[in-house]
């Protein structure tokens, strides 16, 4: 098999456990045996159930295509329901995701860093601890290189209306000129090489 | 704090590394003991998955921010899913005693 292009989803962020064990009898010997679910099925689940996005408003936040959507979400519900039925523990690591992590540049030091933390706000440059940062778009096809164009763009969750991205202002506070909708961060999808799929 | 510097050398002189994953030395350094131990990169020539094999020696020395001149596409969510700050420099005439004064404002 020639190697594939393998598409890298978004996610927000990383689930705030490892995963999930059950309990009562007859479940001590399934331990050892979890179902493991992937992170982007982790954060189809959540923008789906928790955020209570439609399947279109979320595949536009992962940043792929509906059916494509629809198919980690529909393996995501499967996996749950076996390990509720099974009395399986769930893990959830893996997949072909990155983290969103917003850049920064310095102007003291001029080092660029990314802030690993999105709950917490940027104050000061992690290097020389100078408070002269500001937000910076990295070029999203060739690693962490920093590029003056930006790829960013903020676009409507209701409508698909793009607007440019404003470093430094979250998308989800934008509301869409045409259609008043929710705004979401929209980004150039990323690809890597994957040897299997 | 701990931070990982990726260094040509074993001396406090050495220029920063331009290369994250085959570089030739990380200086760990612990902001709050003041403690710095040089780490030969012992992946430096894997043909493939140096990055990865480098962030997980990281974690075991609880590296939480890491600093060199670039970061490849691969290892960058690595570094993102093990909430490791990155830090670049782009400028190779660093050394790696001027990036520990730096981050002495700590
Ligand atoms: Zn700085
Ligand atoms: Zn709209």
């Amino acid at each position: 098999m020639s190697p594939k292009l393998k598409v890298l989803r978004r996610v927000s962020g990383p689930p705030p456990i490892k995963g999930f064990r059950p309990y009562g009898e007859a479940t001590n010997h399934r331990i050892a045996d979890p179902v493991n679910l992937l992170y982007e099925e982790y954060e189809a689940l959540r923008l789906s159930d928790y955020e209570r996005l439609n399947h279109h408003q979320a595949s536009v936040v992962m940043g792929v295509s509906r059916p494509t959507f629809t198919r980690i979400y529909a393996r995501a519900l499967q996996k749950i329901a076996s390990a509720f039925v099974e009395g399986r523990q769930i893990s959830i690591e893996g997949g072909k995701i990155f983290f969103d992590s917003d850049w920064f540049r310095c102007a003291d030091c001029s080092c660029y860093f990314n802030n690993p933390e999105k709950d917490k706000p940027v104050e000061q440059c992690p290097l020389c601890g100078s408070q002269q940062v500001s937000g910076f778009e990295m070029e999203k096809t060739s690693g962490t290189r920093p590029s003056e164009v930006s790829y960013d763009e903020c676009v409507c969750t209701v409508c698909g209306f793009e607007i440019p991205h404003q470093p430094g202002k979250p998308c989800n506070q934008e509301i869409c000129p045409q259609c008043n909708g929710a705004m979401r961060r929209k980004k150039v999808l990323e690809f890597s090489h994957q040897k299997k799929s | 704090m701990k931070a990982a510097i990726t260094s040509t050398g074993n001396t406090l002189d050495s220029l920063l590394d331009q290369h994250f994953g085959r570089c030739q030395y990380f200086v760990v350094y612990d902001t709050d003991s003041k403690s710095i131990e040089f780490l030969p990169n012992p992946f430096k020539t894997m043909e493939e998955g140096a990055g990865y094999s480098v962030v997980q020696l990281l974690v075991s020395k609880g590296v939480n921010k890491v600093i060199s001149g670039e970061f490849g596409l691969k290892v960058k969510p690595i570094l993102d899913s093990h909430k490791i700050q990155m830090i670049i420099i782009k400028d190779p005439n660093k050394r790696i005693n001027g990036i520990l004064e730096l981050l002495n404002h700590y």
